[in-house]
């Protein structure tokens, strides 16, 4: 089975971290963002995986032939000349995708969850249409796309953009399945999938909305991947507690690379993943925060929802918060205090940051 | 033989040092780890032939004051009173009020000194400048140099170059005059109280020609500085001693911070004891740094520079303080980070707290500039300012507390910036 993964954006708003890194292999709870999708699908039967790529990018190459290997499965970049939206890289990658008359996932690369893929199967086969889009609850339905569908089997009724009154609170959540005849709707342009396919599958009666049960998150801005971050290190401690770091220093769930090093009297937790080489020195005191691979943490700081990007190194008694976002190789000196501080790759800084803003 | 006179104000006064002056009289208030007012005391007690020194301010008689009286006059081997005013009189009507005092024994000359203020106190100096300018009866005024702006905050001198006498004196005028301003410290002879004399008598007829509000007369305060400066200039009477050592003026409580800098920065000549050094199992210390020996200290705590510690303070693992004044029975909780702080009495900051404040030093690149003393507010806001926890208050852990000021006995259970917390 195949499965097509739109990795195409730039990726602007989690800068500064996809100023250093493409966004699909920025880590995510120590596993790079598309990792957790292409392991989840391959659970599920897929053998070939087709990126959709609107940038060259050597290192995300490079990166997958790795795990092509490790994962024993082929995956392919479909580039495209320029951005093709969300349904335009379907067309350019057409005949990979219909070299058999099997369905196909497609996924948007920003989502987390846990992966429904073989229940979306089952549920794609039992109702034998042309599409299967996931749908998750939110509480604030005013704020996106709603997905109207009828509760006995599901089939979509119509899409609401920002509705004002209550339709529905179920939101299309960036994972599809597709019969290959889907493909004909599709013209080699730039085309959103969203806008301008799905209202006329759903008119016809050819779309299915399956609800997802458990977390879901797209992880696409800071403030979400840290919501996400939460999420997911909530659904380890249910299925695989076994991962998260208990005993005296840590609070709630924690996930620790084991190379991480941590220095005495620390408090770390809840909600807080540390990466690869990262080091946390004495009296740290860390919560709701992502550590990115060789960080530094000095003494006695501070941090609360902060991404701290690769290599970066935080000051003895740094107070940080309110979503700061260290881009790589960032270096705070001491005793500073950064509010919603969101800093680009290799930057000193000198001074603090009392309210929140972009230090270039 | 000689006196001096320090002139400590009242309750009214210093309400710029509020919320601290609450709790303390302010020249009782600590400055590098001392009374504001044992600097002054100190420096007289120095001088050949010092006879006595008071204290004249209109506070009510008060235990911190008894107290300070005592130590101080067991420490330095020296008279020490308090003149109480029934009513604040200013800063010369004080001085004629107990002029018999101050005269009893017969001194040749006296000094007299604002309270708040901080300096060198170069008085050799003064007494050999006043030996060589003038009649032996001349005034002498210790003047400093400001800059141009700043210089309309105080009073301003203008001297003839060469002999030093004063020509002009005005008191904070609104545009610049003179870029010589008044320390607040000077050296009289008896004679000044004929020149206070003159103005008392005009006061008295005044306040005779006037209807008594509830058949009370109004004590007429007469100020050194408007009545007797301004119009003993271009007498021949009046002389200017100006210095080059520091000084500065302590009116609000970040001033307190920057005066003790100063202080503490002078400690390395007249009390290398007073300053904490490096030491095994002790602190980390960096720059000056005064500790009174009854806090306890962890070893793995940072401290300085400008840091004052007083009696009974506790101080837990890594925490961090530097440019403060944490007065005494304040417990400071492991990991909290303390800047730019004035820590009241017995207050409690949580671990991994940060207090932090905004200095308002002078700027370092002109030499001439002093510290502002700024009001609270400026269009309306709060300017952002040292932070200030009153005595009693508690700063639960992990929170930030950013430019505000906070009253006693304050619970507080979240973080705040730019505010003043009732
Ligand atoms: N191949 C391809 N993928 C795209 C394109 N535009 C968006 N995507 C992907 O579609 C998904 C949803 O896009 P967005 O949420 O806008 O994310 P983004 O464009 O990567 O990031 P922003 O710059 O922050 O908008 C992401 O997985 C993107 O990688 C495109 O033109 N081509
Ligand atoms: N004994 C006594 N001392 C006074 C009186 N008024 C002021 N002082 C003290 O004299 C010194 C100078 O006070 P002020 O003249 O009020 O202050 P300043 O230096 O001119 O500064 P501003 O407050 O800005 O006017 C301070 O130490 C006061 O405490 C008074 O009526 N009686
Ligand atoms: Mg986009
Ligand atoms: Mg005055």
């Amino acid at each position: 089975m195949k499965a097509l993964i739109l990795v195409g954006g730039y990726g602007t708003r989690l800068r500064p971290l996809t100023l250093s890194v493409p966004k699909p292999l920025v880590e995510f709870c120590n596993k790079p963002t598309l990792l957790h999708q292409v392991e989840a699908l391959v659970q599920a039967g897929v053998d070939h995986v087709v990126l959709a790529v609107s940038y060259m990018s050597d290192v995300l190459e490079k990166e997958m032939r790795i795990q092509e290997q490790r994962l024993g499965i082929r995956i392919s970049l479909s580039h495209e000349k320029e951005p093709l939206g969300t349904a335009g890289p379907l067309a350019l990658a057409r005949d990979l995708l219909c070299d058999d008359n099997e369905p196909f996932f497609v996924l948007n690369s920003d989502v987390i969850c846990d992966f429904p893929f073989q229940e979306m199967l089952q549920f794609h086969r039992n109702h034998g249409n042309q599409g299967t889009i996931v749908v998750t609850r939110v509480e604030e339905p005013s704020k996106y796309g709603v997905v109207v569908f009828e509760a006995e089997g599901g089939r979509i009724q119509r899409f609401v953009e920002k509705p004002q009154v209550f339709v529905s609170n179920k939101i299309n959540a960036g994972m599809y399945i597709f019969n290959p005849s889907m493909l004909q709707r599709i013209q080699l342009r730039p085309t959103s999938i969203e806008k301008e396919i799905f209202p006329v599958m759903a008119e016809e009666g050819q779309l299915y909305a399956m609800e997802l049960q458990g977390f879901w998150m797209d992880i696409g801005q800071p403030k979400d991947f840290l919501t996400g971050m939460c999420m997911y290190l909530q659904s380890l401690r249910q299925h695989a507690p076994d991962r998260l770091c208990t005993g005296p220093g840590f609070l709630g769930n924690v996930l620790v690379d084991p190379s991480a090093r941590i220095g005495e009297n620390c408090s770390i937790g809840p909600n807080v993943t540390l990466g690869a080489g990262v080091v946390v020195e004495d009296g740290v005191r860390v919560r709701r925060c992502t550590v990115l691979k060789g960080a530094r943490l000095r003494s006695h700081s501070w941090l609360d929802s902060c991404i701290v990007g690769w290599n970066s190194s935080v000051g003895q008694w740094v107070r940080m918060e309110n979503v700061t976002v260290l881009g790589e190789d960032v270096i705070v000196n001491d005793e500073l205090y950064l509010n919603g501080a969101n800093v680009l790759p290799h930057k000193s800084i000198t001074d603090s940051v009392a309210e929140p803003r972009i230090i270039m | 033989m000689l006196k001096a006179v320090i002139l400590i104000g009242g309750p009214q006064k210093g309400t710029r040092f509020r919320p601290l002056s609450f709790e303390v009289p302010k020249p009782l208030f600590p400055v590098a780890g001392v009374p504001m007012l044992q600097h002054h005391i100190e420096a007289c007690a120095k001088v050949p032939n010092m006879k006595e020194i008071l204290l004249i301010g209109f506070y009510q008689p008060n235990e911190e004051l008894t107290r300070f009286l005592f130590t101080s006059q067991q420490e330095f081997k020296i008279t020490i009173r308090y003149l109480q005013e029934y009513a604040a009189l200013g800063t010369g009507g004080g001085l004629y009020h107990f002029r018999d005092q101050i005269l009893s024994g017969g001194p040749q000359a006296f000094f007299v000194m604002n309270a708040d203020v901080c300096s060198e106190f170069p008085l050799p100096e003064m007494l050999a400048f006043h030996k060589e300018h003038g009649d032996p009866s001349s005034l002498v005024i210790l003047g400093t140099t400001a800059n141009r702006k700043q210089s309309l905050n105080y009073g301003c001198i203008v001297e003839n170059e060469e002999t030093n006498e004063v020509l002009h004196y005005v008191e904070k005028p609104s545009t610049f005059v003179s870029d010589i301003i008044n320390c607040g410290i000077y050296l009289f002879t008896p004679d000044i109280f004929q020149h206070i004399a003159g103005v008392f008598q005009k006061n008295q007829q005044d306040i005779l020609l006037e209807e008594p509000a509830n058949g009370w007369h109004r004590a007429a305060a007469i100020r050194l500085e408007q009545d007797i400066f301004t119009a003993l200039a271009g007498q021949g009477k009046l002389y200017v001693y100006k210095t080059l050592s520091f000084w500065s003026q302590i009116k609000s409580a970040g001033s307190a911070i920057y005066a003790s800098r100063l202080y503490l920065n002078r400690y390395h000549i007249t009390h290398p004891e007073r300053l904490a050094c490096n030491q095994e199992g002790g602190p980390k210390i960096s720059g000056t740094v005064y500790i009174h020996p009854t806090a306890n200290i962890d070893p793995s705590a940072v401290l300085g520079p400008n840091v004052s510690i007083g009696t009974g303070v506790t101080i837990g693992a890594g925490v961090r303080v530097r440019e403060s004044i944490i007065l005494h029975g304040a417990t400071l909780q492991d990991h909290c980070c303390v800047l730019n702080c004035i820590v009241g009495w017995d207050s409690t900051i949580g671990k991994w707290a940060r207090v932090e404040g905004t200095p308002s030093d002078p700027n370092p690149n002109d030499p001439y500039a002093k510290i502002d003393s700024e009001t609270l507010f400026r269009d309306s806001k709060l300017t952002p300012s040292i932070t200030i926890l009153g005595c009693n208050v508690t700063i639960p852990s992990e929170v930030i507390i950013l430019n505000s000021i906070v009253l006693p006995h304050k619970d507080l259970n979240r973080s705040f910036k730019n505010q003043i917390i009732l």
